[in-house]
């Protein structure tokens, strides 16, 4: 019978990517497509879904980012220490015969998409990795992704690294100089709302990751349907296409928190 | 063929999206009709916005399924407009879940839900999640079950399920009072239990409060029994829920005397169109077995 069960093991690596992402790693083969998420469980800490950001045959990664309360408390988490995962869930960015992509992310959403890039990569693509972050201390997976052989352009809100203003702007250039195939973003909605503008400027197809408040993660209580579809971001979910975002009414206005009212984003 | 009726609404087929599950938004609900429902329940609103527990609330097992979701709603005033919508767009019958805490709301609070003309309201006085918050559920105490049933009754003039427990020894009992009340009906079962996971290299319970309510096949013969017993009982039409996950079920369920089945782990199972599915497999087996409705079908396992 169908079963999603919690599996605890000691952390394998706990490594701190900056002053406020950490990236623990599970020597577990999770068998995870890109953009799909785990629900990380800290016992007596809470639950909460992770998009992950490493994943080969025998080891995965989820980035943490600290923005208070559970994600304060990955912080402390050390290697060895007991950790428990439901998954992987959710959708997947779908990768075709694209030549190249565009990896478009703001803030933590960098996480999925260097993923992502490890995989296109892997099959021969080119890989235009473009990252907004508020200033140079808040990036993370630059380096990993350099190495991997991905096209590194960074944002910084500050002008700290990278050009000074909005990776939507970076976008723009690229796809001018570049024939690129797909995009896929991961980040604040207002920022994939740009990207999906620019896609759409430039017709090309575009997948985008849309987050929001989860408690079951396999598609029963219903908490993270949107409107008006309906649909659960945790099945149908967290990657759809431009043309279902297209759809979503509440996408870059407003989500629902745990006891479901609406709040505006 | 799969016609049914619940205190006079009219169902196309007897299939119903259980409380709980999906069931937050209006958008939901209509998304669950569209999968082949022939209802659909709301999640349980209470009058104040409430939380619920926090994560993990839910995990599963082999059989079955555990949940503490802790009755998490956005409260009367925001539920309305979700409740309107699925009245406007769903185009099934809507049934409205009530939760409250003390006795004495039940009647405001279900003058309010009526604002939204739901088709039903279920009055939800057994969920085993919360009594370290609020003590055992009405639905274990007779006589609170039959006043809270009457002060609901009293407050609208839409039909009102109750929906009992099966974690009392008193079951019939209560059943026999909420009739008494004037209950148009009742839905059995809520989850089982509440049941415990312990994470073994954790050392402790998986749910952050620590147990809950047990659904999925595990269930599935608690529910019969129960159906069986409040049909036999009260004769009173009652939606049967707790386990089913294909046409087969459910029509043990109807042959025990439930004239509709609620779904909701199944979704887990089988998916959203669940639905679809079990009216399906409940058509083929009636075509099979030469019975032309439910009507014909319920509680034929007490004829023997």
């Amino acid at each position: 019978m169908k079963d999603s069960p919690m599996v605890t093991m000691k952390a394998a690596r706990a490594v701190q990517e900056n002053p406020s992402v950490k990236t623990l790693y599970f020597d577990y083969g999770l068998g995870a497509r890109p953009g799909q998420f785990v629900m990380l469980w800290l016992p007596g800490v809470g639950e909460r879904p992770m998009s992950i950001s490493y994943c080969t045959r025998e080891r995965f990664g989820v980035s943490v980012a600290d923005v208070g309360g559970f994600s304060s408390a990955v912080m402390k988490v050390k290697e060895g220490d007991a950790v428990g995962f439901r998954g992987p869930f959710g959708t997947s960015f779908k990768l075709g015969k694209e030549k190249a992509i565009a990896l478009v992310s703001g803030g933590c959403g960098c996480a999925p998409l260097a993923f992502l890039a490890d995989e296109a990569l892997a099959k021969g693509k080119k890989a235009f990795y473009l990252q907004g972050a508020r200033s140079k201390g808040m990036l993370f997976f630059t380096e990993r992704m350099r190495k991997a052989g991905a096209e590194v352009l960074v944002s910084t809100d500050d002008g700290s690294a990278g050009k000074k203003g909005f990776v939507t702007e970076l976008l723009r250039e690229v796809l001018q100089k570049n024939k690129v195939d797909k995009i896929c973003t991961c980040g604040p909605e207002i920022m994939m709302k740009k990207v999906v503008d620019i896609s759409n400027e430039f017709k090309l197809p575009c997948d985008i990751s849309m987050e929001r408040y989860m408690k079951c993660g396999i598609g029963i209580c219903g908490q993270c349907c949107v409107d008006p579809l309906g649909i659960r971001m945790c099945t149908e979910g967290p990657v759809i296409k431009k043309e279902t975002a297209k759809k979503i009414t509440e996408f870059g206005k407003y989500r629902r928190d745990a006891s479901g009212r609406r709040v505006p984003i | 063929m799969l016609q049914t009726e619940l205190a006079g609404v009219k169902l196309a087929n007897p299939t119903i999206l259980a409380s709980g599950i999906m069931g937050v938004s209006g958008a939901s609900l209509s998304l669950i009709a569209k999968n082949g429902a022939g209802a659909v329940t709301s999640k349980s609103i209470s009058l104040e916005p409430r939380k619920g527990h926090p994560n993990p609330v839910i995990v599963t097992y082999g059989q079955g399924m555990m949940n503490a979701v802790g009755l998490s709603n956005a409260g009367v005033k925001d539920s309305i407009p979700e409740l309107e919508y699925a009245v406007k767009n769903a185009g099934v019958p809507v049934i409205a879940s009530a939760v409250e805490f003390k006795a004495e709301n039940f009647g405001a609070l279900t003058k309010e839900i009526s604002k939204a003309n739901p088709a039903l309201i279920e009055l939800n006085i057994s969920c085993p999640n919360v009594s370290h918050e609020f003590g055992k559920p009405f639905s274990h105490d007779p006589a609170a079950a039959e006043w809270v049933t009457r002060s609901a009754k009293r407050n609208t003039k839409i039909p009102i399920f109750v929906k009992l427990s099966p974690n009392t020894p008193d079951l019939l009992e209560v059943a026999h009072a909420v009739k008494s009340a004037g209950a148009d009906g009742i839905t059995a079962i809520n989850t089982v239990g509440p049941g415990m996971q312990i994470d073994i290299f954790a050392r402790r319970p998986v749910l952050s409060n620590k147990c809950g309510g047990v659904s999925g096949p595990a269930i599935k013969p608690v529910a019969v029994k129960c159906i069986y017993d409040i049909y036999k009982e009260t004769k009173l039409p009652i939606i049967g829920t707790g386990g089913v996950t294909t046409g087969a079920d459910a029509v043990e369920f109807i042959m025990a005397g439930a004239s509709a089945v609620a779904m909701g782990t199944g979704i887990y199972y089988r998916g959203l169109d669940i639905f679809a599915k079990v009216c399906k497999e409940m058509q083929e087996f009636m075509e099979k077995e030469g019975f032309s409705s439910i009507k014909e079908m319920r509680g034929v396992a007490h004829e023997g």
